[in-house]
Order: C-alpha cells, then sequence, then structure tokens
C-alpha cells in the first residue's frame, strides 16, 4: 500500500439557515486512494463540527452521500479523491442541484420521495421484495423489467443533473419517470395518464445527464424514452377505443 | 423543510447553457437551445425583410446590396449551419424517442455533428465564393 500524502484544499460549500452561502476552504493531508466521504468525515472530526453533510452506508447502497464535486455529481463514498483534484490541489464539493438547501450539503430530498410515490414506486421497499409487489405476481412484466430499476438508490444525482430540472422545478424527473416506467408494467394504475403531461414525460429534453451521473446504472433517460413509447402507443390505443 | 428563503435555484433559464458539463447529450441540448434561439431570432428578421417587399423596388434594391455585405453573409451562414444542426438533431431525439437507441445518442450525436460540419463547411465555400 502506497504511503503517499497528498496536501489538498477541499472548498466546501456552507450554507446556515437563511445566512448568505459561502466557500470556505479545509486543507488537509490525505492519502490519495481514500474516499471523498472520508476526507468530508475528517474535516468535521477534526476542523469544523458545524460541517453537515449526509451519509450512512459508505458502500453506494444508501444514496445518502451524493454531493457535486467539482461541478459533477458524485456519490461521495466510492469517489477515490486522486480522481477528482484540480491540477492546484482543490476539489471543490457543493450540495446537489435542484433540491433545497437544509444545511451546508444537505438538501432536503422531500419532493424526490413523493414524486416516487405519486408514481406508484416504492422507495422503501426491499429489492427481493419489488418484483413480486404487483408485477410479475400478477403476470405482469418479467423479473429483468423490474430487476433494474430495484437498483436506483434514491440518491437524488439524476435530479441534480438534469438541465431541464434546473429551470422548473415542477417537472416529475428523471427517477420518477423512470419509477414511472416500472410502475407501468401494471397497466391497470393510470400512471400512463399520469405522467402524459407537459411536466411529466414530454419535459424531458433528451440530455442524459441522468444516466451519465446514476451510479447504479438505472439508465433514467432511457426508461423516460420507453415511457414515452408506451404513452404514445396508449393514445393510440384510445382513439380506436373510444370509436368502438 | 422547505422554506421560501431556502429553495433551490428555480427557473434560471441560462442555467440551460451551463457549460460545466461537457457530458455529449449535454452539448447537444445546449447547442440546440441555442439554435433554437437563433432560428427564432431569425425568423423575426426574414419576416422585416419580408417586409421590404411591400415598400417598392428601391428600398428592396437597397436592402439586397445591404445583403452582399461579408457581415450579413457571414450571418446567413450561421443560420444555414443552426438549421442543419437543429434539424439534424430533432432527428437524434426523434430515434432515440421512437426506437430504443438511447444507448447509442452519443454516436448518434457523433454522426449528426459531422455531417452538420460537412454540410455547413459546403454551404460556406457556395456562399462565400458566390
Amino acid at each position: 500500500m502506497s504511503n503517499q500524502v497528498w496536501m489538498v484544499t477541499f472548498r466546501i460549500f456552507r450554507k446556515k439557515g437563511n445566512l448568505k452561502p459561502y466557500f470556505e476552504d479545509f486543507q488537509m493531508e490525505v492519502k490519495p486512494g481514500e474516499y471523498l466521504l472520508e476526507a468530508v468525515e475528517r474535516i468535521w472530526a477534526f476542523k469544523d463540527r458545524s460541517l453537515t453533510f449526509a451519509h450512512a452506508c459508505h458502500h453506494s447502497t444508501c444514496g445518502a452521500c451524493g454531493m457535486r464535486v467539482n461541478g459533477k455529481e458524485k456519490l461521495t463514498c466510492i469517489t477515490l479523491i486522486k480522481d477528482v483534484v484540480d491540477d492546484d490541489g482543490t476539489v471543490k464539493v457543493e450540495p446537489l442541484r435542484n433540491f433545497p438547501v437544509v444545511s451546508d450539503l444537505v438538501v432536503d430530498m422531500g419532493n424526490l420521495f413523493l414524486n416516487l410515490e405519486s408514481v406508484g414506486h416504492h422507495p422503501v421497499i426491499s429489492v427481493v421484495e419489488e418484483p413480486y409487489q404487483d408485477g410479475i405476481a400478477a403476470g405482469k412484466g418479467s423479473e429483468a423489467d423490474y430487476i433494474r430499476l430495484s437498483d436506483c438508490i434514491e440518491c437524488g444525482m439524476c435530479i441534480s443533473a438534469c438541465p431541464v430540472a434546473t429551470t422548473t422545478s415542477t417537472y416529475l424527473g428523471p427517477a420518477a419517470l423512470a419509477g414511472a416506467m416500472q410502475a407501468s408494467l401494471n397497466p391497470d394504475n393510470g400512471v400512463l395518464k399520469l405522467v402524459d403531461c407537459a411536466d411529466g414525460v414530454w419535459r424531458c429534453h433528451s440530455a442524459y445527464e441522468c444516466s451519465e451521473v446514476c451510479p447504479s446504472y438505472v439508465e433514467p433517460g432511457r426508461k423516460i424514452m420507453q415511457l414515452r413509447r408506451k404513452v404514445m402507443a396508449e393514445r393510440i390505443k384510445s382513439i380506436f377505443r373510444s370509436n368502438n | 423543510m422547505s422554506t421560501d428563503t431556502n429553495k433551490p435555484a428555480p427557473s434560471h433559464w441560462w442555467k440551460w447553457f451551463d457549460p460545466r458539463k461537457s457530458d455529449v447529450g449535454n452539448w447537444a441540448f445546449i447547442l440546440n437551445r441555442i439554435t433554437a434561439i437563433g432560428l427564432t431570432v431569425y425568423l423575426f428578421v426574414h419576416l422585416v425583410v419580408l417586409y421590404q417587399l411591400s415598400q417598392g423596388p428601391e428600398a428592396y434594391n437597397s436592402f439586397l446590396e445591404l445583403a452582399k455585405h461579408p457581415f450579413i453573409v457571414l450571418g446567413e451562414l450561421l443560420v444555414v449551419v443552426a438549421a442543419i444542426y437543429h434539424g439534424l438533431n430533432g432527428i437524434r431525439v426523434g430515434l432515440t424517442t421512437f426506437s430504443d437507441t438511447s444507448s447509442v445518442q452519443k454516436a448518434i450525436f457523433y454522426v449528426i455533428a459531422l455531417v452538420a460540419i460537412v454540410g455547413s463547411l459546403i454551404f460556406a465555400v457556395r456562399m462565400f465564393t458566390a
């Protein structure tokens, strides 16, 4: 194991209450092979106990530690410091975009969970149970259809990366639309009508930033396009139904 | 809990053009927005030019003289470039929407970018050598 040590400046976004946000620099010796979350934890432990950040599992399962690192969404528990340090020895760490900042690096993701629930996706159901909730057991969809979105860890990074979500707060967003795609495997729940609106499946402009940053390879962008095709097919079918 | 003073940066339209993200799909999106705005502005300019037709032959001929100015020709070339790119990106979006080609959207972008560059060069040569 390398004993190499780097002196790195961590430029951390700070915001408390309604005070004006600012960036605070923390210089620290780190090993380049350390994960960024470990450095943030050490800043909290040894430099500033008022630093607020979210974390839990440390192995990219809980989705709590998503942040913007040098402007890009990263799960900091699996982001090596050596991969993100700029040439001048600096790493800029900010909270996710498109969510209200609660404090420092912590954002309020309540809307994400509400949107996921509104389309019939169950954020807290276990990976084992999800395929059998109301899909495969009812003969709707295959296990492969379900398992991919079960990988979604609700980290919110897709919404932070989405350039459309940046400009409208009413957009359902990539995570919820990917959830809707999975929920639509059950054709009886009306989710296709729910997403067939300006703030739903049609708001996406195919930038695919969501798919780029998704740490679980859910491919929300692709899911949105699949959902569009389903919505269009449903519309065409409804024309013939109404003529009968 | 969200408060009015603790909202995310909402509705900053200029963030459409945020260049910090350099992934291919986002560049396609940014270019799409820029060319859309350019073509919309051109539409109004075009209507003004058409209006010249109703002002008699002299007004129209004087405009035609102005249109030969290299800056105007450059502007027309930019319109052509924008139209080519915007149209081709529309095909890319249509392809990824109507078929399961999202996984190759980057490759599609590279192809349309190449076609747009070659097409623009052909127009540039023809316009500046005419």
